[in-house]
């Protein structure tokens, strides 16, 4: 009886502090984004091709510098090595180049899949990698719609490499270094907010020159880099299946439930183990065992 | 009375005959070259040395995981497939426990100490597969939780279950040793410990497949849908309860002198009960596999040769080894019974394989496909899997409850003397 009683309150205890306690912190932190949420614009008509964001990309995160005769024209990826790509599509208006990296999503798969909050945000806005959390385990690149974490396979001290929007420099009050760096002014940091508003006006302003479409204003729950184009998106190679759901909508329901499994499961349990007299159980393994004794 | 006062006064000898008693356990029993033997050796030996380069020069050096795939065969197969196998334990003991279905108590410890070694191996070659395993303390520590992450719950359920299974398999132990009083006390435990285990169990093998619940856009929508979680729990109860009919056919052939009475008297009934249990439950399964094709619409998708692969699955190697069961148990025929459970078996390891890898990025230009050497780290990790079920089995009371008596009478001999 005592026993059981016991297992009853550790249960619900261990259900409500290990779970529904932390639910409840979870719930906030992955709410709507702060209004100060820091984005960056990308106007893909004004983009160059000229790649200086990779390179400054490149220097201001100690990565190495990147290849400067590389095909531009086939798509590129992200890598380990490389945060920041642009890459040449061959489209119905003609060529059309485009930066590609972290989206830095408004309520990232990336921070709801990493068990150790190793992956996080900072009061900017920026998602930005712990190394001294992180485990490998590689989820996050499972979860990310945008396949943008990479991972070093082929080191014993391997790291998640993304681009972190440069959040130190943003710290000192800095812009981005690609922003910064950007020769054409297709680039341009700010409140995410504002940069809507602007993203708004110029489609607004020009309708022949721009779709209709704001890629990142809803994508995947809204992301902080937001881009403006002359093409439909799927031309320049964005995935265009994601609907405005944030990701960890995804997982909600089934985090929502385990608070209330690891409370009533127990009790309906022990309610029927009662019911079935699992108290005799003892009593005929005792039968047995002298039985076979003799 | 006497012999109580004596064992708290000597409590040295009593520790310097567990010692000796170990000792001599450790020595191996029967054949040591056999070809069993050998091969297994040479795997595990050749996993060693893998495992060395792997650690070394990264994931990279021995696997074709890629930017594209990062959970290969190690994740699919090791970690999701076999705990949806080792799911027998959980069933078993809510039957025999809960339900309090006798029939089912001798299959009850060998079926726990299967689960136990399933997730001590297979969930452990989860740290095989982690990119910065030094950190692995971190979200157990509690200094980061990450508890939005679905992960999160399922390592943590891991490593309570496996606690919980322990406690469950404890009796054995202690009979093992001969220590009769804390037996006593870790047997006053199991309901506790089965309750626990099996609330914990429904949360991580449902959370197994909440783990691809983000990867909406990367798995095929003939395998994707919001209710993988539930399809994964399920499945997992006849998984694993066809786990039990398989590894029981084996062991009794094996582990034959080790067989008790009780156990031989009613495997066959117990293995025609399960056979039951499992087309009902598979045939619940295929019903809700229904439900969530017409809800997600899937016909368009039949078509291709994604939808054939998907009706070998749901057709071949669920409906038709259901109907099979379902045949066996009418007509009480153990071979048909244990050909269903084999083609059960494959059917789940597509199914995992097919939510994990087969499936994933199914538009991806470049498919991943294990190595040679991932096939074998995963074949050393089962050995040796293996060799430590066959080292507990031969020494401990697991599939004779008899020879928990025989330990008790031994214990209460020795106790007799040393009070005389
Ligand atoms: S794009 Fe991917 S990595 Fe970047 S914030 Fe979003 S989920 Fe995270
Ligand atoms: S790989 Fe690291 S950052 Fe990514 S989810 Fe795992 S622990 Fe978090």
């Amino acid at each position: 009886m005592d026993r059981r009683d016991y297992l009853k309150t550790m249960c619900v205890a261990a259900g409500s502090t290990l779970v529904g306690k932390n639910l409840a912190a979870q719930v906030t932190e992955s709410g709507p984004a702060a209004p100060e949420q820091m984005a960056v614009l990308v106007d893909t008509t004004r983009c160059l091709g000229c790649r200086l964001c990779e390179f400054a990309c490149a220097k201001a995160n100690g990565l190495p510098e990147p290849d400067p005769d590389v095909d531009i024209t086939v798509a590129r990826n992200t890598s380990p090595s490389q945060w920041s790509v642009c890459t040449r599509y061959d489209t119905e208006k003609g060529s059309v180049a485009v930066k590609r990296q972290c989206m830095h999503c408004l309520q990232p798969a990336c921070i709801s899949a990493c068990l150790t909050k190793a992956m996080h945000k900072t009061p900017d806005g920026a998602v930005a990698w712990d190394g001294d959390k992180c485990l490998g385990c590689r989820f996050c690149m499972i979860s990310c719609p945008f396949d943008v974490p990479k991972f070093e396979y082929d080191s014993p001290n391997p790291k998640i490499q993304k681009c972190v929007m440069c959040w130190e420099r943003l710290q000192e009050g800095k812009k981005p270094a690609c922003v910064e760096n950007c020769p054409a002014g297709a680039l341009k940091f700010g409140k995410r907010s504002e940069l809507l508003e602007e993203a708004k006006l110029r489609i607004y302003q020009n309708p022949d020159k721009y779709v209709h479409h704001i890629y990142g204003e809803h994508e995947a729950g809204g992301t902080s880099f937001l881009y403006l184009a002359s093409v439909p998106f799927e031309q320049l190679g964005f995935p265009t299946n994601l609907d405005s759901t944030p990701y960890p909508e995804y997982t909600k329901e089934f985090l929502y439930a385990v608070p209330l499994v690891l409370t009533l499961l127990p009790p309906l349990l022990l309610a029927i183990n009662k019911a079935t007299g699992g108290e005799h159980e003892e009593a005929e393994e005792h039968s047995i065992i002298e039985s076979e004794v003799r | 009375m006497e012999a109580t006062s004596i064992r708290i006064l000597k409590p040295g000898s009593e520790i310097r005959r567990i010692t000796r008693f170990l000792l001599g356990e450790l020595k191996p029993k029967g054949r040591i070259l056999t070809p069993f033997n050998v091969i297994t050796a040479l795997i595990m030996l050749t996993g060693i040395v893998l495992l060395t380069i792997r650690f070394i020069w990264g994931l990279g050096s021995i696997t074709n995981l890629s930017q594209d795939y990062p959970w290969g065969l190690w994740i699919g197969f090791d970690v999701i497939t076999g705990v949806a196998f080792a799911g027998g334990a959980y069933v078993i003991v809510f039957m025999v426990y809960i339900l309090g279905q006798e029939k089912y108590h001798p299959i009850a410890r060998v079926t726990v100490l299967n689960g136990f070694l399933a997730y001590l191996f297979y969930a452990g070659a989860l740290l095989l597969d982690l990119g910065r395993p030094w950190n692995v303390i971190n979200p157990i520590i509690g200094n980061s939780f990450g508890v939005s992450s679905v992960l999160f719950l399922v390592a943590w359920h891991f490593l309570l279950y496996m606690l919980a299974e322990l406690v469950e398999f404890s009796p054995a132990i202690a009979e093992w040793l001969g220590l009769d009083r804390i037996r006593r006390v870790l047997k006053a435990m199991t309901v506790g410990a089965v309750i626990f285990g099996i609330t914990l169990s429904c949360l991580h093998q449902s959370g197994l497949g909440a783990l691809y619940l983000m990867a909406k856009t990367k798995i095929h929508p003939l395998w994707y849908s919001q209710f993988i979680p539930v399809l994964f729990l399920v499945s997992s109860v006849f998984a694993g309860l066809s786990m039990v009919i398989f590894e029981g056919t084996i062991t009794h052939k094996v582990f034959q002198h080790r067989v008790g009475a009780a156990l031989h008297r009613s495997h066959d009934q117990i293995v025609l009960g399960l056979a039951r249990i499992c087309s009902g439950v598979m045939f619940v399964y295929l019903f809700m596999q229904l439900l969530v094709f017409v809800h997600e619409r899937r016909w368009g998708y039949l078509g291709s040769g994604w939808g054939a692969w998907f009706l070998l699955e749901i057709i071949g190697l669920t409906a038709v080894p259901a109907a099979l069961f379902l045949y066996a148990f009418r007509h009480r025929d153990l071979k048909i019974t244990r050909v269903a459970a084999l083609f059960t078996l494959l059917g789940i390891v597509l199914n995992r394989l097919n939510v994990s890898v087969i499936s994933f990025k199914w538009y991806a230009a470049e498919r991943y496909f294990p190595s040679w050497m991932e096939v074998v780290v995963t074949l050393a990790v089962i050995s040796a899997e293996l060799w430590v079920f066959r080292w507990i089995v031969n020494r401990m009371p697991v599939l004779d409850t008899a020879l928990a008596g025989e330990a008790r009478r031994l214990t209460l001999e020795r106790e007799a003397r040393s009070a005389a």
